[in-house]
């Protein structure tokens, strides 16, 4: 049993690697080969849910190196957690893409597992320069990604994401060799021991590592003034990419979640940083919704919808209470659905537009208007938190956790502006028409993807109360770091 | 010696940052790969600056760090596959846009 930990990891190496032998022409076989490897992760990841939720952290030996010298794999509640939405996300995410876009280029399919393997190991790593690695691997393979489908647009958004990101990297190994230069160790749990007892200088130092570790999650996460390269990045992408890059900010996310609640929670170094992520934070919101505002393009304005969430997120998180981090990951599951359901959406009102493209302007009519219409304005509720569905849920979870004043009135401000964003798309999408019919093909294909990924607002609305306590055991097994602590170095601190 | 490493991580970084700010993709490539070095260099001292030493414990009286060189290794690979990539990536760009400009055009050429 205590294999299963690594499966979410080969699983998809297994298969981009099969992929990447596989015959060009034969491009059912490699949709077969993908969806399998998507199919498999769910069970996989369920399981390690079950195991998880016992309240035991799960730590898996690589070579069987005792852990402080060896990498270890650790599964606790929130890796589990992340696990499992990751898996829910990218099966319609690769469906949609077997529609037909996996065509556009020869090698979406191993891409897509490579990415898969890098986001499921960074959710599952306990070495923070195996974390590196993993961040390594998804973003190699989320290059070739962002740039599957060609056009001078996606080669100008991705130069930047390239480039941006490599800048990253470069920071990310110069807090690692700090890290490593102070406390002598990269084991997350030895570290967040270690760094308590540190004095003097070598305390600065540390400082300085953790504040570089805060940009470099920031710029993953999407954080104001890292945030930039986002919205073209995500806008220019193939539909079913963008669909699954809406859990790559979460990464960034998670990753600063991980290290605030082991190492920062308490001690010397306690918070460190926290009152910059928070205000950072709270510009990213104000700005996401002023770009919000003025997207003129519907994969613009949904782009900078993943950036509020990021900014919703991130604030509330850097308040280090665990009674907000709750409600903060069901507002993560949340967002991550509809902000993936939005880029299909968009995709297919792109299909049915033609030329106008999704471009927020007056258009052809569309062909299936009014399904088109019913899932756009369920989807623009979601995802603003209006009720009856889980966006409000979420919202309300949040501020009823964060009682502070910016916070209320930005987000809610927020929500009003993307609101009024979103109602400005819609009725320009679907009312302000003109000419007649350009396509009327819209394909169940990809209908069926789309509307899964929506589905899953109304049941995390249904199963909220339930969900909200899920999320609260997951917090609550964060918040006392020690679990986490003593399972990776085996009662040796 | 301590002295000589920390210059020259302090020049690679420098003129590192000073071509990726630069406008052409070539230049910035080029930063990138002097940033790269300045990392590395910067990763490998973290272990602690020795002279013809192994890195094998008991092979001499004091070894050095063989994790930074194992660190460094991987980051070298990395970030050696990763300047592959955005050469190509910046040849396709001025393809497609007939400019190595990194924002695909110039200022006078947009306006």
């Amino acid at each position: 049993m205590t294999h299963w930990i690594i499966a979410p990891i080969l699983i998809p190496a297994l298969a981009g690697l099969l992929l990447l032998l596989e015959v060009r022409e034969r491009q059912q076989l490699r949709r077969v080969t993908g969806l399998l490897s998507c199919v498999a992760l769910i069970p996989v990841a369920l399981v390690l849910w079950q195991q998880a939720a016992q309240g035991d952290v799960g730590v898996y030996q690589l070579g069987n190196w005792q852990a402080p010298f060896g990498i270890v794999l650790v599964l606790d509640q929130l890796s589990a957690m992340m696990l499992l939405l990751t898996a829910v996300l990218a099966l319609p995410a690769l469906l949609y893409g077997c529609a037909g876009d996996d065509r556009r280029g020869p090698n979406f399919h191993s891409l897509f597992q490579f990415q898969l393997m890098g986001i499921n190991g960074a959710f599952l790593t306990g070495d923070l320069f195996n974390l590196f690695v993993f961040f390594e691997v998804l973003l190699i393979a989320s290059y070739g990604l962002a740039l599957h489908g060609r056009g001078p647009e996606r080669v100008k958004a991705g130069l930047h994401y390239v480039v941006l990101n490599l800048a990253g990297s470069a920071l990310f190994l110069i807090a690692l060799g700090l890290i490593y230069g102070t406390t002598g160790t990269l084991n997350m749990a030895d570290f967040a021991v270690k760094a308590q007892a540190l004095e003097g200088s070598d305390q600065i130092l540390l400082t300085v590592a953790v504040l570089l570790l805060w940009v470099v999650f920031g710029l993953k996460a999407a954080l104001f003034p890292l945030y930039f390269w986002l919205p073209a990045a995500y806008a220019n992408a193939t539909a079913p990419v963008a669909a699954l890059f809406a859990i790559m900010t979460k990464v960034g996310i998670y990753a600063i979640l991980r290290m605030q609640a082991l190492a920062f929670s308490d001690g010397p170094l306690a918070g460190l940083g926290a009152d910059l992520l928070w205000w950072l934070a709270l510009v990213t919101l104000a700005l996401a919704a002023i770009g919000a505002l003025a997207a003129q393009r519907l994969g613009g304005l949904v782009a900078y919808l993943v950036v509020m969430s990021v900014g919703t997120l991130v604030a509330a998180l850097s308040l280090g209470d665990p009674k907000v981090v709750g409600p903060a990951l069901y507002y993560l599951i949340h967002s991550t659905l509809i902000c993936a359901a939005l880029f299909l959406l968009c995709d297919l009102l792109r299909r049915s537009r033609g030329d106008s493209d999704d471009r927020l302007e007056s258009g052809p009519p569309l062909a299936h208007g009014n399904w088109l219409g019913a899932a756009f304005f369920a989807a623009a509720v979601a995802v603003v938190g209006l009720p009856p569905l889980s966006g409000f849920v979420g919202k309300v979870a949040l501020l009823q956790a964060v009682p502070s004043a910016p916070y209320w009135v930005l987000l809610l401000l927020a929500g009003l502006a993307g609101l009024v964003g979103l109602s400005r798309a819609g009725s320009t999408l679907f009312w302000r028409v003109h000419g007649d019919v350009v396509s009327k093909k819209l394909g169940r294909r990809r209908v069926i993807p789309m509307l899964a990924l929506l589905l899953a607002s109304p049941l995390l609305t249904v199963a909220a109360e339930p969900l909200l306590q899920l999320c609260g055991g997951v917090a609550e097994q964060l918040a006392d770091q020690t679990i986490y602590i003593r399972a990776v170095l085996g009662g040796a601190s | 010696m301590e002295l000589l490493v920390a210059l020259i991580i302090g020049v690679l970084v420098a003129t590192g940052v000073y071509l990726c700010l630069r406008a052409r993709t070539f230049s910035v490539v080029l930063g990138l790969t002097l940033l790269g070095y300045g990392v590395n260099v910067f990763l490998f001292s973290m272990g602690g600056l020795k002279i013809n030493q192994v890195a094998v414990v008991g092979a001499s009286a004091d070894p050095t760090d063989p994790l930074t060189q194992a660190l460094v290794l991987t980051a070298i690979v990395i970030g050696f596959a990763m300047t592959a990539f955005l050469v190509v990536l910046a040849l396709r760009s001025q393809g497609e846009q007939h400019s190595d400009h990194v924002d695909g055009q110039d200022g006078e050429q947009r306006s």
